[in-house]
């Protein structure tokens, strides 16, 4: 039946702060980037995570579509870490913390050791919620 | 240039909450982390996340001390100081008023090992409400 998931959505308080944010930070490559302007300027933005999983990062003033208090509502709430997010799995997490903070990424959490592996938590521009987490090795014979 | 409200300033105060717990955290620490006045700090970090930043601190220790009592054989003593209280006897005090039940009768309470919920996740299920 399904073979794969080709696309997940996150609100975001802005849509080129957060392609800046996704590609020129992190380094995703750009999906999909189109403004339709016969749809009152609407923008399909999609970027695509390591692995090919496509991330559209929607306006939260698209919402105002079905709620007029929506836009200002979903700001408030990704603002108090309320968003998404999701796990970033790496191989090192120290050396991609160092990097991605050379890069000006804002770090919530520092590298910390727990039993599942090492990992840190950052946050994008709007407040959405990213680990970046090195799996503990599996010990041999399991 | 998109400006930060002040919900995301303050819930830069939150993660330091969330991941210095162990250090001594005064209001003045917390409010130069969400760029407001210490005056008004307080008042607005409850009127964002519901409860006053000292409340908040403490269910963050208290959690991570449950925690501790379940995932290791520190002793009570050793955790009550790792979630940055110093005080073992208000510790076990307030354990006891919020956890319904002493870290004591936790640890032999919570045997079962628990499964690999990432970090973030588990902090707010297991937060004592």
């Amino acid at each position: 039946m399904f073979t794969t998931i080709s696309h997940m959505f996150l609100w975001v308080r802005d849509q080129q702060e957060a392609k800046d944010f996704y590609v020129g930070k992190l380094g995703f490559e750009v999906g999909t980037d189109v403004t339709l302007e016969e749809y009152g300027g609407m923008r399909w933005l999609t970027v695509v995570a390591p692995g090919g999983l496509q991330i559209a990062l929607s306006s939260v003033d698209l919402s105002v579509v079905h709620d007029p208090d929506g836009p200002a509502f979903l700001r408030e709430m990704l603002a108090k870490g309320l968003g998404a997010g999701g796990i970033l799995r790496v191989e090192d997490c120290r050396a991609a913390y160092d990097e991605l903070r050379g890069r000006g990424v804002e770090f919530s959490e520092e590298p910390t050791e727990h039993f599942y592996g090492v990992d840190a938590a950052f946050r994008d521009p709007s407040g959405n919620q990213w680990r970046v987490t090195q799996p503990a090795p599996v010990p041999a014979g399991a | 240039m998109v400006h930060d409200p002040l919900e995301r300033h303050l819930l830069r105060a939150r993660d330091l909450i969330d991941t210095r717990y162990g250090d001594h955290l005064d209001v003045p620490t917390l409010a130069a982390r969400a760029g407001v006045s210490p005056a008004h700090f307080a008042r607005r970090f409850r009127a964002t996340f519901g409860e006053a930043p000292h409340q908040y601190l403490l269910t963050r220790r208290l959690e991570r001390a449950q925690f501790l009592l379940r995932e290791t054989d520190r002793t009570v003593a050793e955790i009550c100081l790792d979630v940055g209280l110093t005080s073992v006897g208000s510790f076990t005090t307030t354990f006891k008023r919020v956890v319904g039940m002493t870290p004591t009768a936790y640890r032999e309470l919570a045997r079962t090992p628990l499964p690999a919920i990432p970090m973030c996740v588990l902090r707010e299920m297991t937060r004592p409400k």
